[in-house]
Protein backbone atom coordinates (compact mmCIF):
# COMPACT_ATOMS: atom_id res chain seq x y z
CA UNK A 1 0.00 0.00 0.00
CA UNK A 2 2.70 2.55 0.96
CA UNK A 3 4.63 1.41 -2.28
CA UNK A 4 1.48 2.07 -4.41
CA UNK A 5 0.76 5.75 -2.33
CA UNK A 6 4.42 6.87 -3.17
CA UNK A 7 3.70 5.95 -6.81
CA UNK A 8 0.77 7.84 -6.89
CA UNK A 9 2.23 10.73 -5.02
CA UNK A 10 5.41 11.17 -7.29
CA UNK A 11 2.12 10.95 -10.21
CA UNK A 12 0.39 14.10 -8.51
CA UNK A 13 3.78 15.90 -8.44
CA UNK A 14 4.95 15.72 -11.25
CA UNK A 15 2.24 16.97 -12.67
CA UNK A 16 2.58 20.98 -13.73
CA UNK A 17 -0.81 21.66 -12.66
CA UNK A 18 -0.67 20.31 -9.30
CA UNK A 19 1.44 23.49 -8.98
CA UNK A 20 -1.26 25.67 -10.39
CA UNK A 21 -2.93 25.42 -6.43
CA UNK A 22 -0.11 26.26 -4.89
CA UNK A 23 0.62 29.72 -7.13
CA UNK A 24 -2.83 30.21 -6.45
CA UNK A 25 -3.49 29.83 -2.90
CA UNK A 26 -0.37 32.44 -2.88
CA UNK A 27 -1.40 35.05 -5.04
CA UNK A 28 -4.79 34.94 -2.90
CA UNK A 29 -3.48 35.19 0.31
CA UNK A 30 -0.75 38.18 -1.01
CA UNK A 31 -3.33 40.05 -2.36
CA UNK A 32 -5.92 39.37 0.85
CA UNK A 33 -3.04 40.89 2.94
CA UNK A 34 -1.72 43.49 0.76
CA UNK A 35 -5.20 44.39 0.65
CA UNK A 36 -5.69 45.28 4.31
CA UNK A 37 -2.29 46.29 4.74
CA UNK A 38 -3.33 49.15 2.89
CA UNK A 39 -7.09 49.56 3.63
CA UNK A 40 -7.83 47.53 6.59
CA UNK A 41 -9.18 49.82 8.70
CA UNK A 42 -11.77 50.77 5.69
CA UNK A 43 -12.65 46.99 6.16
CA UNK A 44 -12.84 46.94 10.39
CA UNK A 45 -15.14 50.03 9.73
CA UNK A 46 -17.60 47.85 7.92
CA UNK A 47 -17.64 45.58 10.02
CA UNK A 48 -18.17 47.42 13.36
CA UNK A 49 -20.58 49.52 11.20
CA UNK A 50 -23.30 49.34 14.03
CA UNK A 51 -21.19 50.02 16.79
CA UNK A 52 -18.18 52.17 15.96
CA UNK A 53 -20.37 55.31 16.75
CA UNK A 54 -20.76 54.07 19.86
CA UNK A 55 -17.61 52.59 21.04
CA UNK A 56 -13.71 52.98 20.85
CA UNK A 57 -11.93 50.25 19.83
CA UNK A 58 -9.02 49.13 22.61
CA UNK A 59 -5.96 47.56 20.70
CA UNK A 60 -4.98 46.23 17.16
CA UNK A 61 -7.94 44.73 15.60
CA UNK A 62 -5.98 44.52 12.41
CA UNK A 63 -2.98 41.97 13.80
CA UNK A 64 -2.47 38.50 12.09
CA UNK A 65 -4.90 36.49 13.64
CA UNK A 66 -8.12 38.96 11.92
CA UNK A 67 -6.25 38.37 8.80
CA UNK A 68 -5.71 34.73 9.00
CA UNK A 69 -9.36 34.54 9.71
CA UNK A 70 -10.62 36.76 6.66
CA UNK A 71 -8.35 34.53 4.54
CA UNK A 72 -9.68 30.99 5.93
CA UNK A 73 -13.42 32.48 5.81
CA UNK A 74 -12.66 33.59 2.02
CA UNK A 75 -10.00 30.77 0.63
CA UNK A 76 -11.89 28.04 1.89
CA UNK A 77 -14.54 28.06 0.19
CA UNK A 78 -12.40 28.37 -3.01
CA UNK A 79 -10.05 25.96 -1.97
CA UNK A 80 -11.94 23.15 -2.81
CA UNK A 81 -12.15 23.70 -6.61
CA UNK A 82 -8.34 23.36 -6.69
CA UNK A 83 -8.51 20.11 -4.52
CA UNK A 84 -10.94 18.98 -7.04
CA UNK A 85 -8.17 19.77 -9.53
CA UNK A 86 -6.26 16.95 -8.42
CA UNK A 87 -8.91 14.37 -7.20
CA UNK A 88 -11.39 14.42 -9.93
CA UNK A 89 -8.48 13.73 -12.15
CA UNK A 90 -7.09 10.71 -10.30
CA UNK A 91 -9.24 8.51 -12.10
CA UNK A 92 -10.37 10.33 -15.02
CA UNK A 93 -7.08 11.23 -15.66
CA UNK A 94 -5.61 7.93 -16.45
CA UNK A 95 -9.13 6.91 -18.32
CA UNK A 96 -8.24 9.98 -20.45
CA UNK A 97 -4.72 9.04 -21.13
CA UNK A 98 -5.55 5.47 -21.35
CA UNK A 99 -3.85 3.73 -19.10
CA UNK A 100 -6.75 3.00 -16.56
CA UNK A 101 -7.47 -0.46 -18.15
CA UNK A 102 -3.56 -1.08 -17.96
CA UNK A 103 -2.92 -0.01 -14.98
CA UNK A 104 -5.97 -2.42 -12.92
CA UNK A 105 -4.39 -5.67 -14.86
CA UNK A 106 -1.60 -4.92 -12.46
CA UNK A 107 -2.01 -7.82 -9.66
CA UNK A 108 -3.36 -5.12 -6.95
CA UNK A 109 -6.57 -4.83 -5.95
CA UNK A 110 -8.68 -2.30 -7.47
CA UNK A 111 -9.50 -1.24 -3.84
CA UNK A 112 -6.16 -1.14 -2.78
CA UNK A 113 -5.40 1.08 -6.14
CA UNK A 114 -8.35 3.03 -5.51
CA UNK A 115 -7.28 3.87 -1.95
CA UNK A 116 -3.79 4.87 -2.85
CA UNK A 117 -5.33 6.99 -5.45
CA UNK A 118 -7.32 8.53 -2.49
CA UNK A 119 -4.92 8.87 0.09
CA UNK A 120 -2.79 10.71 -2.51
CA UNK A 121 -5.55 13.22 -3.27
CA UNK A 122 -5.91 13.92 0.12
CA UNK A 123 -2.08 14.29 1.05
CA UNK A 124 -2.58 16.90 -1.35
CA UNK A 125 -4.86 18.62 0.12
CA UNK A 126 -3.29 18.91 3.39
CA UNK A 127 -0.23 19.81 1.93
CA UNK A 128 -2.25 22.83 0.04
CA UNK A 129 -4.28 23.62 3.60
CA UNK A 130 -0.45 23.23 5.28
CA UNK A 131 0.56 26.06 2.60
CA UNK A 132 -2.14 28.14 3.33
CA UNK A 133 -1.27 27.74 6.79
CA UNK A 134 1.60 28.88 6.17
CA UNK A 135 1.49 32.14 4.40
CA UNK A 136 -1.92 33.07 6.12
CA UNK A 137 -1.51 32.43 9.69
CA UNK A 138 2.61 32.63 9.92
CA UNK A 139 3.29 35.04 7.52
CA UNK A 140 0.07 37.38 8.57
CA UNK A 141 1.46 36.92 12.20
CA UNK A 142 4.62 38.39 10.99
CA UNK A 143 3.53 41.09 9.27
CA UNK A 144 0.91 42.23 10.82
CA UNK A 145 1.68 41.01 14.59
CA UNK A 146 -0.62 39.48 16.99
CA UNK A 147 -3.09 40.67 19.72
CA UNK A 148 -6.59 39.56 20.08
CA UNK A 149 -9.05 38.34 17.81
CA UNK A 150 -12.63 40.10 16.87
CA UNK A 151 -15.23 37.15 15.29
CA UNK A 152 -17.71 39.75 13.86
CA UNK A 153 -21.00 37.49 13.98
CA UNK A 154 -24.53 38.51 12.57
CA UNK A 155 -25.95 39.11 15.74
CA UNK A 156 -22.65 39.23 18.15
CA UNK A 157 -19.03 40.27 18.34
CA UNK A 158 -17.06 37.89 20.09
CA UNK A 159 -13.57 39.58 21.56
CA UNK A 160 -10.86 36.84 21.73
CA UNK A 161 -7.71 37.19 24.17
CA UNK A 162 -4.60 37.07 22.41
CA UNK A 163 -3.24 34.23 24.51
CA UNK A 164 -6.45 32.31 23.72
CA UNK A 165 -6.35 31.74 19.72
CA UNK A 166 -3.37 30.26 18.60
CA UNK A 167 -4.22 26.67 19.80
CA UNK A 168 -7.93 27.43 18.46
CA UNK A 169 -6.07 28.08 14.56
CA UNK A 170 -4.53 24.83 15.29
CA UNK A 171 -8.33 22.74 15.70
CA UNK A 172 -9.10 24.86 13.06
CA UNK A 173 -6.48 23.95 10.76
CA UNK A 174 -7.57 20.43 11.84
CA UNK A 175 -10.94 20.59 11.02
CA UNK A 176 -9.94 22.50 7.49
CA UNK A 177 -8.24 19.21 6.10
CA UNK A 178 -11.08 16.98 7.12
CA UNK A 179 -13.55 19.11 4.91
CA UNK A 180 -10.85 19.47 2.15
CA UNK A 181 -10.73 15.74 2.35
CA UNK A 182 -14.33 15.62 1.69
CA UNK A 183 -13.75 17.22 -1.32
CA UNK A 184 -11.04 15.24 -2.00
CA UNK A 185 -13.19 12.31 -1.72
CA UNK A 186 -16.42 13.77 -3.57
CA UNK A 187 -14.23 14.94 -6.69
CA UNK A 188 -12.66 11.48 -6.41
CA UNK A 189 -16.44 10.19 -6.77
CA UNK A 190 -17.20 11.43 -9.60
CA UNK A 191 -13.67 10.95 -11.43
CA UNK A 192 -15.07 6.83 -12.09
CA UNK A 193 -17.73 7.72 -13.80
CA UNK A 194 -15.93 10.33 -16.22
CA UNK A 195 -13.19 9.75 -18.69
CA UNK A 196 -12.40 13.32 -19.08
CA UNK A 197 -11.24 15.11 -15.69
CA UNK A 198 -13.31 18.10 -17.05
CA UNK A 199 -16.73 16.31 -16.17
CA UNK A 200 -15.69 15.56 -12.75
CA UNK A 201 -13.76 19.13 -11.70
CA UNK A 202 -17.04 20.95 -12.88
CA UNK A 203 -19.71 18.86 -11.19
CA UNK A 204 -17.72 18.73 -7.80
CA UNK A 205 -17.62 22.86 -8.26
CA UNK A 206 -21.26 22.64 -8.86
CA UNK A 207 -22.47 20.83 -5.89
CA UNK A 208 -20.26 22.96 -3.60
CA UNK A 209 -21.13 26.37 -5.20
CA UNK A 210 -24.94 25.32 -5.21
CA UNK A 211 -24.90 24.08 -1.65
CA UNK A 212 -22.95 26.77 -0.62
CA UNK A 213 -25.84 29.15 -2.05
CA UNK A 214 -28.55 27.14 -0.28
CA UNK A 215 -27.05 27.10 3.26
CA UNK A 216 -26.16 31.65 2.70
CA UNK A 217 -29.33 31.94 1.39
CA UNK A 218 -31.63 33.10 4.58
CA UNK A 219 -35.00 31.60 3.26
CA UNK A 220 -36.88 29.15 6.23
CA UNK A 221 -36.85 26.57 3.21
CA UNK A 222 -33.48 26.20 2.91
CA UNK A 223 -32.24 27.01 6.25
CA UNK A 224 -34.44 24.07 8.20
CA UNK A 225 -33.08 21.50 5.71
CA UNK A 226 -29.08 22.81 5.52
CA UNK A 227 -27.76 20.83 8.07
CA UNK A 228 -28.20 18.07 5.12
CA UNK A 229 -25.59 19.69 3.28
CA UNK A 230 -22.00 18.87 4.04
CA UNK A 231 -21.07 21.79 3.10
CA UNK A 232 -22.87 23.64 6.06
CA UNK A 233 -20.12 21.44 8.09
CA UNK A 234 -17.78 22.52 6.20
CA UNK A 235 -17.28 26.19 8.20
CA UNK A 236 -17.42 24.22 11.39
CA UNK A 237 -13.87 25.77 12.24
CA UNK A 238 -15.62 28.75 12.78
CA UNK A 239 -17.00 27.16 16.09
CA UNK A 240 -13.66 27.00 17.40
CA UNK A 241 -13.62 30.90 17.83
CA UNK A 242 -16.44 30.69 19.90
CA UNK A 243 -16.25 30.37 23.80
CA UNK A 244 -18.75 29.48 26.71
CA UNK A 245 -20.45 32.00 28.63
CA UNK A 246 -21.10 32.67 32.57
CA UNK A 247 -24.10 33.04 34.27
CA UNK A 248 -23.69 37.00 33.71
CA UNK A 249 -22.80 36.42 30.14
CA UNK A 250 -18.60 36.99 30.33
CA UNK A 251 -16.78 34.83 27.65
CA UNK A 252 -15.01 32.06 29.61
CA UNK A 253 -11.33 31.75 28.00
CA UNK A 254 -9.97 28.20 26.99
CA UNK A 255 -13.62 26.56 26.15
CA UNK A 256 -15.01 26.31 23.28
CA UNK A 257 -18.77 27.27 23.28
CA UNK A 258 -20.45 24.38 21.37
CA UNK A 259 -17.33 21.28 21.27
CA UNK A 260 -20.48 18.84 20.62
CA UNK A 261 -21.97 20.50 17.82
CA UNK A 262 -18.44 21.34 16.11
CA UNK A 263 -17.55 17.33 16.48
CA UNK A 264 -20.51 16.26 15.32
CA UNK A 265 -19.99 18.99 11.67
CA UNK A 266 -16.73 16.72 11.88
CA UNK A 267 -18.84 13.60 11.99
CA UNK A 268 -20.60 14.40 9.41
CA UNK A 269 -18.10 15.45 6.76
CA UNK A 270 -15.96 12.05 7.81
CA UNK A 271 -19.52 10.16 7.26
CA UNK A 272 -19.74 11.57 3.89
CA UNK A 273 -16.07 11.14 3.12
CA UNK A 274 -16.58 7.35 3.76
CA UNK A 275 -19.45 7.20 1.74
CA UNK A 276 -17.90 8.89 -0.88
CA UNK A 277 -14.96 6.48 -0.96
CA UNK A 278 -17.04 3.54 -0.05
CA UNK A 279 -19.40 4.30 -2.99
CA UNK A 280 -16.37 4.79 -5.27
CA UNK A 281 -14.67 1.54 -4.69
CA UNK A 282 -18.36 -0.28 -4.39
CA UNK A 283 -19.31 0.67 -8.12
CA UNK A 284 -15.40 0.97 -9.70
CA UNK A 285 -15.18 -3.09 -8.68
CA UNK A 286 -17.99 -3.92 -10.34
CA UNK A 287 -17.68 -1.48 -13.52
CA UNK A 288 -16.39 -2.43 -16.85
CA UNK A 289 -13.24 -0.27 -17.67
CA UNK A 290 -12.73 0.17 -21.19
CA UNK A 291 -10.43 2.65 -21.41
CA UNK B 1 -33.69 66.09 83.70
CA UNK B 2 -34.19 63.59 81.00
CA UNK B 3 -36.00 65.36 78.78
CA UNK B 4 -33.73 68.66 79.06
CA UNK B 5 -30.97 65.99 77.87
CA UNK B 6 -33.57 64.59 74.93
CA UNK B 7 -34.68 68.45 74.00
CA UNK B 8 -30.48 69.37 74.38
CA UNK B 9 -29.77 66.45 71.78
CA UNK B 10 -32.20 66.87 69.10
CA UNK B 11 -31.81 70.51 69.02
CA UNK B 12 -27.70 69.77 68.58
CA UNK B 13 -28.93 67.45 66.07
CA UNK B 14 -31.57 69.89 63.96
CA UNK B 15 -28.97 72.98 64.38
CA UNK B 16 -26.24 70.62 62.56
CA UNK B 17 -28.44 69.00 60.20
CA UNK B 18 -29.51 72.49 58.88
CA UNK B 19 -26.17 74.13 58.95
CA UNK B 20 -24.73 71.26 56.75
CA UNK B 21 -27.17 71.67 54.50
CA UNK B 22 -26.94 75.41 54.38
CA UNK B 23 -23.73 74.52 52.90
CA UNK B 24 -24.27 75.37 49.11
CA UNK B 25 -24.09 72.95 46.08
CA UNK B 26 -21.06 74.93 44.99
CA UNK B 27 -19.85 74.89 48.48
CA UNK B 28 -19.67 71.53 48.77
CA UNK B 29 -18.87 70.72 44.83
CA UNK B 30 -15.50 73.01 45.48
CA UNK B 31 -14.76 70.77 48.37
CA UNK B 32 -14.77 67.44 46.48
CA UNK B 33 -12.82 69.20 43.53
CA UNK B 34 -10.56 69.98 46.15
CA UNK B 35 -9.99 66.45 47.18
CA UNK B 36 -9.90 65.39 44.33
CA UNK B 37 -6.96 67.61 43.18
CA UNK B 38 -4.50 66.17 45.31
CA UNK B 39 -4.46 63.35 43.10
CA UNK B 40 -2.00 64.68 39.82
CA UNK B 41 -1.64 61.48 38.16
CA UNK B 42 -1.81 57.66 38.59
CA UNK B 43 -1.33 54.70 37.35
CA UNK B 44 -4.62 52.29 37.95
CA UNK B 45 -4.75 48.42 37.56
CA UNK B 46 -7.60 45.86 37.50
CA UNK B 47 -9.84 43.94 35.26
CA UNK B 48 -12.76 44.87 33.50
CA UNK B 49 -16.14 42.98 32.68
CA UNK B 50 -18.21 44.17 29.45
CA UNK B 51 -21.78 43.11 29.38
CA UNK B 52 -23.48 44.44 26.13
CA UNK B 53 -25.84 42.63 24.91
CA UNK B 54 -23.85 41.55 21.22
CA UNK B 55 -20.90 41.82 22.58
CA UNK B 56 -19.25 38.24 24.54
CA UNK B 57 -15.73 39.46 25.34
CA UNK B 58 -13.93 38.06 28.64
CA UNK B 59 -12.55 39.70 31.70
CA UNK B 60 -9.73 41.51 30.47
CA UNK B 61 -6.72 43.12 32.50
CA UNK B 62 -6.41 46.51 32.15
CA UNK B 63 -4.60 49.75 33.11
CA UNK B 64 -5.62 53.27 33.65
CA UNK B 65 -3.73 56.19 32.91
CA UNK B 66 -4.88 59.71 34.50
CA UNK B 67 -2.77 62.89 34.20
CA UNK B 68 -4.08 66.03 35.39
CA UNK B 69 -6.04 67.96 34.35
CA UNK B 70 -8.10 65.70 31.92
CA UNK B 71 -5.46 63.22 30.08
CA UNK B 72 -6.90 59.58 30.56
CA UNK B 73 -6.58 55.62 29.06
CA UNK B 74 -6.93 52.63 29.51
CA UNK B 75 -4.82 49.84 28.15
CA UNK B 76 -5.21 45.88 28.28
CA UNK B 77 -3.23 43.29 28.43
CA UNK B 78 -3.05 41.31 25.25
CA UNK B 79 -6.23 41.69 23.65
CA UNK B 80 -9.11 44.08 22.51
CA UNK B 81 -11.70 45.84 24.14
CA UNK B 82 -14.73 47.92 23.18
CA UNK B 83 -15.77 50.72 25.40
CA UNK B 84 -18.17 52.92 25.22
CA UNK B 85 -17.30 56.34 23.93
CA UNK B 86 -17.50 59.35 26.10
CA UNK B 87 -18.07 56.77 29.05
CA UNK B 88 -14.95 54.94 30.67
CA UNK B 89 -13.30 58.03 29.12
CA UNK B 90 -14.92 59.90 31.49
CA UNK B 91 -13.11 59.25 35.09
CA UNK B 92 -14.29 61.18 38.24
CA UNK B 93 -11.97 64.00 37.66
CA UNK B 94 -13.00 65.04 34.73
CA UNK B 95 -16.59 65.06 35.77
CA UNK B 96 -15.54 68.31 37.40
CA UNK B 97 -13.01 69.81 35.40
CA UNK B 98 -14.01 73.35 34.54
CA UNK B 99 -15.78 75.79 36.82
CA UNK B 100 -17.43 76.81 33.98
CA UNK B 101 -20.80 75.46 35.41
CA UNK B 102 -24.24 76.03 37.85
CA UNK B 103 -24.39 73.83 40.67
CA UNK B 104 -28.24 73.24 41.82
CA UNK B 105 -29.38 71.84 44.60
CA UNK B 106 -31.57 68.98 44.11
CA UNK B 107 -32.32 67.78 47.63
CA UNK B 108 -31.29 64.66 49.37
CA UNK B 109 -31.37 60.76 48.80
CA UNK B 110 -30.35 57.66 50.44
CA UNK B 111 -27.79 55.44 48.13
CA UNK B 112 -26.93 52.00 48.83
CA UNK B 113 -27.57 53.08 52.51
CA UNK B 114 -25.90 55.99 52.63
CA UNK B 115 -26.86 60.14 52.43
CA UNK B 116 -26.24 61.65 49.45
CA UNK B 117 -26.76 65.06 48.32
CA UNK B 118 -27.82 65.32 44.67
CA UNK B 119 -26.39 68.16 42.86
CA UNK B 120 -26.94 68.99 39.15
CA UNK B 121 -24.50 70.70 37.23
CA UNK B 122 -25.50 73.01 34.34
CA UNK B 123 -22.54 73.34 32.07
CA UNK B 124 -22.81 77.19 31.29
CA UNK B 125 -20.38 77.08 27.67
CA UNK B 126 -23.32 76.14 25.27
CA UNK B 127 -20.25 74.45 22.96
CA UNK B 128 -20.10 72.04 25.89
CA UNK B 129 -20.47 68.39 25.00
CA UNK B 130 -22.36 68.18 28.45
CA UNK B 131 -25.79 68.95 28.61
CA UNK B 132 -26.24 67.70 32.26
CA UNK B 133 -24.54 65.98 35.19
CA UNK B 134 -26.55 64.72 38.19
CA UNK B 135 -23.99 63.86 41.29
CA UNK B 136 -25.02 61.86 44.12
CA UNK B 137 -22.43 63.10 46.72
CA UNK B 138 -21.30 61.18 49.90
CA UNK B 139 -21.38 65.18 51.99
CA UNK B 140 -19.98 63.67 55.14
CA UNK B 141 -16.45 61.69 53.25
CA UNK B 142 -16.90 63.80 50.07
CA UNK B 143 -17.05 61.51 47.96
CA UNK B 144 -19.28 61.61 44.45
CA UNK B 145 -21.37 58.15 44.99
CA UNK B 146 -23.14 58.33 41.35
CA UNK B 147 -23.51 60.25 38.83
CA UNK B 148 -25.23 60.92 35.31
CA UNK B 149 -24.11 62.39 32.53
CA UNK B 150 -26.26 63.56 29.37
CA UNK B 151 -24.35 64.26 26.71
CA UNK B 152 -25.03 66.34 22.83
CA UNK B 153 -23.70 62.88 20.90
CA UNK B 154 -23.26 60.11 23.09
CA UNK B 155 -26.27 59.62 25.18
CA UNK B 156 -26.64 59.37 28.77
CA UNK B 157 -24.50 57.10 30.87
CA UNK B 158 -24.62 57.12 34.10
CA UNK B 159 -21.50 55.97 36.30
CA UNK B 160 -21.63 54.35 39.78
CA UNK B 161 -18.44 54.25 42.53
CA UNK B 162 -17.76 52.48 45.10
CA UNK B 163 -15.26 53.33 47.45
CA UNK B 164 -12.39 51.24 49.53
CA UNK B 165 -8.79 51.65 50.24
CA UNK B 166 -8.47 55.07 48.31
CA UNK B 167 -11.43 57.02 49.32
CA UNK B 168 -8.55 59.16 50.77
CA UNK B 169 -7.77 60.36 47.67
CA UNK B 170 -11.15 59.82 45.80
CA UNK B 171 -10.68 57.05 43.99
CA UNK B 172 -13.03 54.40 43.66
CA UNK B 173 -12.06 50.39 43.92
CA UNK B 174 -15.23 49.72 41.40
CA UNK B 175 -16.60 51.75 38.55
CA UNK B 176 -19.83 50.70 36.83
CA UNK B 177 -20.97 52.62 34.12
CA UNK B 178 -24.20 52.14 32.37
CA UNK B 179 -25.03 53.53 28.54
CA UNK B 180 -27.10 52.69 26.20
CA UNK B 181 -26.45 50.32 23.06
CA UNK B 182 -28.33 50.36 19.46
CA UNK B 183 -28.55 47.32 17.66
CA UNK B 184 -25.98 45.11 16.17
CA UNK B 185 -26.67 43.69 12.60
CA UNK B 186 -24.33 42.37 10.12
CA UNK B 187 -25.38 40.26 6.94
CA UNK B 188 -24.81 36.55 7.08
CA UNK B 189 -23.92 36.53 3.78
CA UNK B 190 -21.02 38.62 4.82
CA UNK B 191 -20.24 36.83 7.94
CA UNK B 192 -20.70 33.04 6.33
CA UNK B 193 -21.94 31.86 9.68
CA UNK B 194 -21.80 28.43 10.90
CA UNK B 195 -24.97 27.25 13.06
CA UNK B 196 -24.05 24.81 15.48
CA UNK B 197 -27.98 23.64 15.25
CA UNK B 198 -28.67 25.41 18.64
CA UNK B 199 -31.44 27.78 19.24
CA UNK B 200 -30.60 31.38 19.29
CA UNK B 201 -31.83 33.15 21.79
CA UNK B 202 -33.86 36.41 21.02
CA UNK B 203 -31.39 39.52 21.67
CA UNK B 204 -33.65 41.98 24.22
CA UNK B 205 -33.81 45.23 22.34
CA UNK B 206 -32.76 48.72 23.83
CA UNK B 207 -30.83 47.11 26.63
CA UNK B 208 -28.62 49.25 28.75
CA UNK B 209 -25.15 48.34 28.35
CA UNK B 210 -22.55 47.91 31.18
CA UNK B 211 -18.89 48.07 31.56
CA UNK B 212 -17.46 47.14 34.98
CA UNK B 213 -13.96 48.29 35.92
CA UNK B 214 -12.46 46.76 39.59
CA UNK B 215 -9.43 48.37 40.02
CA UNK B 216 -6.86 46.16 42.77
CA UNK B 217 -4.77 48.84 43.18
CA UNK B 218 -3.35 52.97 42.34
CA UNK B 219 -0.09 54.21 42.31
CA UNK B 220 -0.94 57.48 42.96
CA UNK B 221 1.57 61.48 42.00
CA UNK B 222 4.50 59.17 41.13
CA UNK B 223 4.62 60.18 37.60
CA UNK B 224 2.50 59.48 34.11
CA UNK B 225 4.54 60.19 30.97
CA UNK B 226 3.31 60.70 27.72
CA UNK B 227 3.87 57.63 26.41
CA UNK B 228 1.85 56.09 28.81
CA UNK B 229 -0.87 58.35 27.67
CA UNK B 230 -0.81 57.36 24.21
Amino acid sequence: MWSLLKIELFKVFRRPRTYIAFIAVWAIVSLIQIAIYVDGAKYIDFVLKDVKDNFDVIGNPLNGYFVCFIILQTLLIHVPLLVALVSADMIAGEANMGTLRLLITKPVSRTKLLLSKFLASSVYAVILLIWIAILGLFLSMLIFGTDGLLNAKSYEIIILNGNDIFWRYILAFGFAAIALITVAALGFFFSIFAENSLGPIVATMSVIIVFTILTTLDIPLFQSVKHLFFTSHMIGWKGFFEMKLDADGVSIPGTIRNLPAVLRSAGVLLLHTFLFVGGAIFIFNRKDVLS
Amino acid sequence: MKQLITLFLTSYLLLHTSYSSAQTAAELVKKVKAKMDRVNDYVATGKMKTDVVFIKAPVANIKSYYKKPNRFKVKRDGGISLLPKGGVSVNVSSLLLSDDYTAIDAGQTILNKIPVRIIKLLPLNDNSDVVLTTMYIDEANLLIRKSSTTTKDNGTFDMEMQFGKYAEWGLPDKVIFSFNTKDYKLPKGITLEYDDGSKKQELPKNKKGKVEISYSSYIINKGVTDEMLK
